[in-house]
């Protein structure tokens, strides 16, 4: 008797977790995403304090200085103009957190709104809307970033803008999908019978539960978007002088290979971190957030 | 009904890349600034006019539009600005090649290793090897081609001198190319193909054929393999357009002459018609591409009927 009061006690109290508990429980049981979260983490916030941090202003010349190894004055170095690596490494952090959070803000302002009246409106609209789609992927998303700038011409506002131009097509899609699915469930029909008005019915039932999988597109976007802002800058074709930008650095450091190949070293492992523990930091979160998933995942495995 | 589907969906191409087209040209011609201005080259006003009307930019801008496509469907896509005595289609059959026969090698090598790796994960799934494996495919997946191709260039150029920085025309010079290029479609093709061969493994029919006793490495190959193919046809297939046009960056930083480097250049200093004639030439492989895919995916999948789909 008293033991089946147990078993009882424990599968109520083990139930009515909140989602937000499961998912970080969820998330937390894998070492290796507690590992890339907290290098994230720690990279993002050092370029968040760069202005405290950085030894010297990112654009701090002293032509005498230029193309010296790492010693107690300059940490990682100087440049060929004898900028501080160290410094221009912290502020290039700065730059790619900058543009990458820029690019995915105007996607949501896009895309989400886009999507969701797509989905909601269905008819004419969502024809549009799923044309624009087609057309928007006709092209490789670099290549379409580098048309634009060829025209609107390098510099942080215009990559921004360029990035946009693609970034906005995943959270449309998504949320185009996820209105859809949603609009014709019971919840929300009984919603409409209530009387509820449209505006309540996103703000009640849909967003809500898009909330999940619009959080996972997000942190996946951000490195795609680290990605293509240090490549754009490699080319020549981001981030303009004298704003540092991780990628513009290895670029730089290209004419520089055979006489000081140390100058490529700290950048390119500083793009290739953030970019794959943000990745991880996303599918964990793909993983933790999906309900489905969990269940499948979820066990003593 | 599947030439109804196919005609369908040509027209949805056309559409597609003409608006690509219409798109890119007022684009490029919307915004103030061009190849011959002031500031670039100091011209009095009377030759720039001549040189304006020589290139037909004088003319209103959907004259210019009809006039390019009527050429381009003629086969005249204009002369490049930076190559004057040539055509585009010219400068694109002398740089193409080069940039094909690095697609071909990363293709071969990507595919050939990365169904491999993926079918060795699938097949010791959860293992170290898996483990290891799938942990590689992800850092190749992330970590940009440049990026790779600058830490190649310090090991094997700089610290070991094993190898030149760059360049073409050597067997050896496509040894750095080819791996910095190959990574990242290989470990995408690893990966796509240990999941489908994952999910294959878990069907029915592989359970029945062991169960009626046939060897396992019979089972893989034939009913594993041949399962796992359709997905692996469907998602994998449109890369190898994207490779055979070449990586931007892999030839910019290894000073390799083919496409990727000229386009390159060509945006550094407005050159419309070459521009123009990548990006749409970029427009109908990739489109080309998705459509093969959906029409390889019924021929392999005899469950799929077309038509049904992509309504």
């Amino acid at each position: 008797m008293s033991l089946q009061g147990v078993a009882a006690v424990r599968v109520i109290r083990t139930v009515p977790r909140s989602p937000w508990a499961t998912a970080w429980w969820q998330y937390a049981r894998n070492p290796l995403r507690l590992l890339a979260a907290s290098v994230a983490l720690l990279i993002v916030g050092a370029s968040i304090l760069a202005p405290l941090l950085a030894p010297t202003r990112y654009d701090v010349a002293n032509i005498e200085e230029s193309l010296q190894s790492p010693s107690s004055r300059h940490w990682l170095g100087t440049d060929a103009i004898g900028r501080d690596v160290l410094s221009r490494l912290l502020y290039g952090g700065r730059t790619s957190l900058e543009v990458s959070l820029a690019v995915v803000a105007l996607a949501l302002v896009i895309g989400v709104p886009l999507g969701m009246a797509a989905g909601f409106g269905g008819g004419w609209l969502d024809y549009a809307v799923v044309r624009l789609v087609e057309v928007s992927t006709a092209l490789p998303a670099l290549l379409l970033a580098m048309l634009l700038i060829s025209v609107l011409g390098s510099g942080i506002g215009n990559t921004i803008l360029a990035l946009a131009v693609v970034a906005w097509i995943e959270p449309c899609r998504l949320m185009r999908a996820q209105t859809l699915a949603l609009r014709n469930r019971e919840f929300v029909e009984a919603a409409w019978a209530l009387g509820a008005s449209t505006g309540q019915i996103i703000r009640r039932h849909i967003l809500p539960n898009t909330v999940g999988p619009l959080i996972v597109v997000v942190t996946l976007t951000i490195p795609r978007m680290i990605f293509a802002e240090a490549s754009l800058s490699f080319l020549g074709l981001g981030i303009n002088d004298p704003l540092p930008s991780w990628g513009k650095m290895v670029s730089e450091s290209v004419s520089y290979m055979q006489v000081y190949p140390v100058l490529g070293i700290a950048p390119t492992i500083m793009i290739a971190l953030m970019v794959l523990t943000l990745t991880l930091v996303g599918d964990g979160l793909r993983d933790a957030l999906d309900p489905s998933r969990g269940q499948r995942g979820g066990g003593w495995r | 009904m599947t030439s109804r589907y196919l005609v369908g969906r040509l027209a949805g191409l056309v559409v597609a890349v003409v608006t690509v087209s219409i798109l890119a040209f007022l684009l490029m011609h919307a915004v103030p600034g061009g190849p011959f201005d002031e500031t670039r080259s100091p011209l009095p006003p009377a030759a720039k006019a001549n040189i304006l009307r020589k290139y037909g930019l004088d003319q209103p801008l959907w004259v210019q539009y009809a006039r390019y496509v009527w050429h381009a469907l003629h086969g005249d896509f204009g002369i490049p600005y930076q190559s004057p005595t040539e055509t585009v289609l010219a400068l694109i059959a002398r740089v193409w090649p080069v940039t094909l026969v690095l697609g071909a090698i990363v293709v071969s090598l990507s595919f050939t290793l990365g169904l491999t790796l993926g079918i060795l994960g699938a097949l010791r799934h959860s293992t170290w090897l898996d483990t290891l494996l799938t942990s590689l495919a992800t850092l190749g997946m992330t970590v940009p081609n440049f990026v790779i191709a600058i830490w190649l260039i310090y090991i094997f150029s700089i610290r070991l001198r094993w190898l030149p920085t760059g360049g073409w025309g050597e067997a050896r010079l496509l040894i750095m190319p080819a791996i910095a290029y190959s990574l990242q479609p290989l470990a995408v093709v690893a990966r796509y193909t240990r999941v489908a061969v994952l999910e294959a493994l878990a069907g029915d029919y592989v359970r029945t054929a062991l169960a009626k006793g046939l060897h396992p490495a019979q089972v893989v190959v034939r009913h594993v393999l041949r399962n796992a193919l359709i997905p692996i046809v469907t998602l994998l297939g449109p890369m190898i357009p994207d490779l055979f046009t070449g990586s931007i960056f892999i030839e910019f930083t290894f000073r390799i002459p083919g496409l990727g480097k000229f386009f390159v250049t060509s945006i550094f200093q407005r050159d419309y018609p070459l521009i123009m004639a990548t990006v749409l030439l970029v427009a109908v492989l990739w489109s080309l591409t998705y459509l093969a895919s959906d029409v390889l995916y019924v021929l392999i999948d005899p469950r799929v009927r077309l038509g049904a789909r992509g309504r």
